[in-house]
């Protein structure tokens, strides 16, 4: 199909040249232009329609590029490019700039819930229309991220868990509980995450320690979690913003345990390096990305059409199959069986990050956490 | 030979076009940067246009003054090393066959073309406990059992003094080459051995060359963000990790400008300093 396409536009537009007298130079100029496009087909059809989508680069935009993408294509003959967006704020920082001066990078892309609510606060999200997306009834409610007004801002896309993982030659029984990372026998052997907006230490500190993230609602009680983390600090080796240089780390028992992303975790099991992935008995972190879209992007309707496709029972148990993130879906209205189900997520209640806490009090926040690694 | 100065449009155009690239690249991004400097943050959000001086206060304090000053000790140390190593290396290459010279530039060039992830990584191999480099002097019979030399304020130094060297070797190698042999002749002649020559004519020699490779390789070393993250503890982070985390991962943009816009200011200082030692020495 895109083959025989570009081959009639090719002709076409060497038709359209030849009528007209032009010299030899641009008549082969032309011609080199119509073999190049003639032998990049995928060109030709995201010229068609196209969607231009951000995901988390590496291994999330690979699974998606190669499992989940073509599908959709397959479904609605809406070409995907994908862009390789940054983890972090990195990403809504260039969206918004990009936005400011009326260009979209890309119009639906993956957004942490820290990085929806900091967007909210500048309306950097079209609100999504909700009779446009047929399967939002089959997501679980708090995925659906809203305005304050009631808008909808984002759809849940996927769910993670982030995980206590330690190295098996190492470790030789699975930890318990987060508290086994303040054990004095783990001097200098963590790997943790380097920022207080997406390691949630704070949160796993006033779970394991203060009776639930609740003990955070006060000043005095972030600050008793910051006294508890700074016990930590002497088992730390890597405070990591590169998951890459962790995740070498654990696999070669340099760095023996940390918290990691359970999915990636998985992978490497799977790739047989000897590692493991343990949901303490406090729960693993729960965080989520949703798709969210560009108020500078002017593909609305393609937006709308991709974020009903990935809300679809079947997409989200195909996404937690192949990606190995958790559904955002309803459990039973997916076919996974309990060990994929399993293999994902956890029956054990999850830590589940304070992300007002984490936007309204960003800077206090960050100053407090720097001091306490820095310093 | 005097030169007449260039009159008209005409005769100004060669420097017109260099001053206008460094005025859209260099002084327009500065000033953006300054502005923003003064901005107003708005929490959970962006900023705003406004006149504030809330960005510079909020790293009037010990936390960032330390490290401010360990940032511009470590730039300082890189610098240093840089050139202990450079200038007798240099001096070595400039001296030897015009075929040598060649295969050691080509190596040190080859080095330019490594981008600073894969440098900081190659490194953290190297230093490692499981694949490093102890483990060789574990199997040479010198050490007991594999030692891990990383995260470590040498990983730090090492891997940036890697980074840099090229720089100070390429600043200094065209001065070395045109340095007329008759002088260290001269000095021998007149009984001085090679060593004291080297550090008698040689180097005073090379002031002004060796003085311009020490500002470039610290100012080169004051930018590095990724090295202190990947080989250091965050005791080691510089200035630059801190802006890069407000910048990037909190979007405070203004504390960001407000930070850079000190640290350029703090190492425009500096190298005005060394300049005015290195005038002080000549004279």
């Amino acid at each position: 199909m895109p083959n025989g396409n570009g081959q009639t536009k090719g002709d076409q537009e060497m038709t359209k040249l030849t009528d007209i007298s032009v010299s030899r130079r641009a008549l082969l100029a032309a011609g080199a232009t119509g073999a190049a496009v003639l032998a990049m087909p995928n060109v030709l059809r995201a010229q068609d329609r196209t969607l231009k989508v951000g995901a988390y680069g590496g291994y999330f935009k690979d699974s998606f590029d190669k499992n989940v993408f073509p599908e959709f294509t397959k479904a609605t003959g809406i070409a995907v490019e994908s862009v390789a967006e940054p983890t972090g704020e990195a990403w809504l920082v260039q969206l918004q700039q990009a936005a400011n001066a009326g260009e979209a990078p890309a119009d639906v892309s993956m957004i942490s819930q820290t990085s929806m609510l900091k967007g909210q606060a500048t309306e950097l999200w079209a609100p999504l229309d909700a009779a446009k997306i047929k399967n939002i009834d089959a997501l679980i409610p708090t995925f659906i991220n809203k305005y304050p007004d009631g808008r909808i801002a984002g759809i849940g896309a996927v769910a993670w868990y982030v995980t206590l993982v330690s190295n098996t030659d190492v470790y030789k029984e699975a930890p318990t509980s987060w508290a086994f990372l303040w054990d004095k026998s783990n001097a200098d052997k963590l790997g943790l995450m380097a920022l207080v907006s997406n390691s949630f230490l704070l949160e796993v500190t006033a779970k394991t320690f203060f009776g639930g993230t609740k003990a955070l609602d006060t000043e005095e009680g972030i600050l008793k979690a910051f006294d508890k983390l700074a016990e930590l600090k002497g088992n730390v080796r890597l405070w990591y913003r590169d998951e890459a240089q962790f995740e070498q780390a654990l696999k070669s028992g340099e760095i023996p345990m940390g918290q990691y992303y359970h999915d990636v975790t998985g992978l490497a099991i799977a790739d047989g390096f000897h590692v493991r992935s343990t949901f303490p008995k406090e729960g693993g972190i729960l965080d989520s990305g949703c798709w969210a879209l560009s108020k500078a992007s002017k593909k609305v309707e393609e937006a709308h059409l991709f974020i009903d496709f990935m809300s679809q029972p079947s997409i989200q148990a195909l996404v937690t199959r192949k990606v190995g993130t958790a559904p955002t879906v309803k459990r039973s209205l997916t076919d996974l069986t309990d060990a994929e189900f399993a293999a994902a997520s956890s029956e054990i209640e999850p830590i589940i990050p304070r992300y007002d806490m984490q936007v309204q009090k960003a800077d206090w926040l960050s100053e407090k956490w720097t001091e306490l690694i820095v310093g | 030979m005097r030169r007449e100065p260039a009159r008209g449009l005409v005769q100004h155009l060669p420097v017109i076009f260099p001053g206008l690239m460094l005025t859209i690249f260099f002084i327009v991004p500065f000033g953006t940067m300054v502005a923003v400097s003064f901005f107003r943050r708005q929490q959970g959000g962006f900023y705003v246009p406004d006149f504030v001086l809330a960005n510079y206060a909020r790293f009037l304090t010990p936390f960032f003054g330390n490290v401010l000053v360990f940032s511009l000790y470590l730039a300082i140390a890189v610098a240093v090393v840089s050139l202990v190593i450079a200038v007798p290396f240099t001096y070595l290459i400039a001296r030897s066959r015009r075929q040598t010279q060649v295969i050691w530039l080509v190596a040190l060039l080859s080095i330019l073309s490594l981008s600073e992830v894969i440098i900081g990584f190659a490194w953290s191999t190297l230093l490692s406990r499981t694949a490093g480099i102890t483990n060789l002097l574990v199997w040479l019979g010198l050490m007991g059992a594999p030692q891990a030399l990383v995260p470590s304020f040498e990983a730090v130094l090492t891997g940036m003094v890697y980074q840099a060297m090229p720089y100070a070797v390429l600043v200094l190698y065209p001065s070395m080459v045109r340095l007329d042999p008759t002088l260290t002749e001269a000095a021998r002649t007149l009984g001085a051995s090679p060593l004291k020559a080297f550090f008698t004519v040689v180097l005073p020699a090379l002031r002004t060359t060796l003085i311009a490779t020490l500002i470039m390789a610290f100012i080169f070393a004051l930018g590095s963000y990724l090295l202190p993250q990947i080989l250091g503890r965050p005791s080691h982070w510089t200035l630059s990790v801190l802006i890069t985390d407000q910048a990037l991962y909190q979007s405070n943009m203004p504390f960001a400008a407000a930070m850079a816009v000190f640290l350029v200011l703090v190492s425009l200082a500096l190298v005005a300093l060394t300049m005015f030692a290195g005038k002080k020495l000549e004279a």
